[in-house]
């Protein structure tokens, strides 16, 4: 393992992120507290209890994991499509370094970068809303396993575009509709029964209800469903990644 | 402009003395081997290509726009996929020992491939832990030093030159200590005085020891810097020669006498000079190797020869094919 090239690929990825510290950092700790603020203090005041806690607690999860999916995927697209994009990837594919090496350095960064937003957010939810936490190591756990996962689909989206267009269009159309509508603001049982359905098949549902029983002991499905669900996306991202670099596709012709 | 690089670990006696061992294997650096490339859609880009660059030497590729020279570099270097035939580096498969061919390499690209919100020394310093090398500041500014670079060591790379930039792109592929350095149209689009100082840069790198290929489409380039020249055309490298052997084609001049009167034929007086008729017999053409220097051109002799028969010169001029001509007319035949 050539720990020197992972960790220079990573130390410039995370360079990158305290060099644009208003964009990367600033600006989805805001947006997310700007939801907490309105939904949590302001609307949430007026809802009653989902699942036995208030709706301001309710909604953290899952607007965490919505920060968390949609930085991961936005911070690790972006890493890997700007060399791309500009052409100094030519350095990256010539360098004494395996495909490991290169998805290490762009993919810990990404999820390392996600990861302390997460925290961040967290402690800052908790200034706006009494919260607690049941299984902080569970939690903990989710955490970095949707931070790496979802990072590893950011690098994937970033090998895959081909234009600044399709760099947006899976966080954008996909991702951030798939998580409101996965039970991010709401518990599925408010829903009707066939809607209750359909909402199984969104795979967010299980990472919003995994995550948000880490903090009360109860979601939407079975925790061991959430954490299937988490493992099975981890595992189609590395199989992905491991076919570009099988086939070269979009690096090396 | 001075540009030293006697400062760099590649000149060190170490250095020196392991290359002079590797030098007495008698290996060459680079051994390509029956190398084809077809890209999907079917464009054959290399064809069956072999070829094996020495230990420091400068190499120059020539071809036209598509020929294939970049595709030959980017194989070697790992950027793209060889459909078939192999590649040494060093005597390092660089598919199966892809960690310690890649090692040796410093690629200057022909595009000015830069991040431009990093500062020059964080870049150049990248590109050193990018190729598992540990810290070296004293070597990053050595380097940013010979390039003229140092001033602009905390400059972003969107703040400089168009020249500087290049010049950045050099400083990374040397900020590993390359042994070998490929550089790609490293002067297109670079004015002459910057052109003349790569050229000092590369002469010094190559006496420090470092096989150089580059490609180029100017010709001067090649002449003034190469040791040996190929040239590839339509993906297949149709010749491979000693600058001094190709220099000594370059030594073929024509001198063409204007006649007062037209002739039918050579006059047998003359059948001891290589002379040629022209079509409408107003000129004979003499072909000539200035060269040879110890036996004379034979000028002295034809004109000689001319007078006792009686053929008045109403005119003459002389003319030195190029290697820029040499190149061309390769080009035409096989076109």
């Amino acid at each position: 393992m050539n720990l020197q090239s992972v960790k220079t690929i990573y130390l410039a990825e995370m360079s990158r992120s305290l060099r644009t510290v208003l964009q990367s950092i600033v600006s989805p700790v805001v947006s997310t507290s700007l939801y907490f603020v309105v939904f949590g203090a302001a609307i949430g005041s007026r809802i009653s209890e989902v699942d036995g806690v208030s709706y301001g607690a309710f909604i953290v999860p899952g607007l965490i994991m919505l920060m968390l999916l949609t930085q991961s995927v936005s911070t690790a697209s972006f890493g890997i499509f700007f060399p791309r994009f500009s052409g100094s990837i030519y350095e990256i594919l010539s360098a004494p370094i395996s495909y490991l090496e290169i998805v290490l350095g762009f993919v810990g960064a990404a999820a390392t970068k996600s990861l302390i937003l997460g925290l961040i957010v967290l402690g800052t939810a908790r200034l706006f809303v009494p919260f607690t936490i049941q299984y902080p190591l569970v939690m903990l756990l989710f955490l970095v396993l949707t931070a790496l996962t979802f990072s590893l689909l950011g690098f994937i989206i970033g090998i895959w575009a081909d234009g600044f267009e399709k760099l947006q269009l899976v966080p954008l159309l996909v991702v951030t509709p798939l998580t409101f509508l996965g039970g991010t603001f709401y518990s599925i049982d408010m829903l009707p029964p066939f809607w209750q359905t359909v909402t199984l098949l969104n795979p967010m549902v299980y990472l919003v209800s995994g995550f948000r029983w880490s903090f009360y002991g109860s979601g939407d499905v079975s925790i061991w469903a959430s954490a299937f669900m988490i493992v099975a996306f981890l595992g189609v991202s590395l199989a992905v990644v491991n076919w570009i670099f099988k086939t070269g596709y979009r690096l090396k012709p | 402009m001075t540009i030293s690089f006697n400062h760099l670990p590649t000149a060190t006696p170490e250095a020196g003395a392991a290359l002079g061992e590797a030098e007495a294997t008698g290996s060459p650096m680079i051994q390509v081997e029956q190398l084809d490339k077809v890209f999907e859609g079917g464009f054959q880009a290399l064809k069956n290509v072999s070829l094996e660059i020495q230990r420091g030497e400068i190499f120059a590729l020539l071809g036209p726009n598509g020929a294939g020279k970049t595709t030959l570099i980017s194989v070697i270097c790992g950027l793209v996929r060889a459909s078939s035939g192999t590649v040494r580096v060093d005597g390092h498969d660089n598919v199966a020992d892809y960690r310690q061919a890649r090692a040796m390499i410093g690629l200057v690209p022909q595009e000015l491939t830069n991040e431009a919100f990093t500062t020059v020394w964080d870049t150049v310093s990248f590109s050193r832990g990018l190729f598992g090398k540990p810290r070296n500041p004293v070597h990053i500014e050595n380097v940013l030093r010979a390039l003229t670079l140092w001033e602009k060591r905390n400059n972003r790379l969107l703040e400089l030159s168009g020249g500087m930039k290049r010049r950045v792109l050099i400083a990374k592929a040397l900020a590993h200590e390359p042994k070998v350095l490929f550089l790609d149209e490293p002067t297109a689009g670079v004015d002459v005085e910057l052109r003349r100082e790569m050229w000092e840069v590369v002469r010094q790198l190559r006496d420090q020891g470092v096989t150089i290929i580059l490609t180029t489409h100017y010709i001067e380039e090649a002449e003034e810097m190469a040791d040996r020249i190929g040239v590839i055309l339509r993906g297949e490298l149709v010749l491979v020669e000693e600058k001094a052997a190709l220099m000594r084609q370059l030594g073929r001049k024509e001198l063409t006498l204007h006649l007062d009167h037209a002739l039918e034929q050579v006059p047998a007086a003359l059948a001891g000079h290589d002379l040629a008729l022209s079509e409408d017999g107003h000129a004979l053409v003499y072909t000539y190797d200035v060269t040879r220097q110890e036996e004379g051109t034979g000028i002295a002799g034809l004109l000689a020869d001319l007078e006792a028969t009686g053929i008045r010169v109403k005119d003459l001029h002389t003319r030195q094919s190029s290697l820029e001509e040499i190149f061309v007319s390769l080009v035409r035949e096989r076109a």
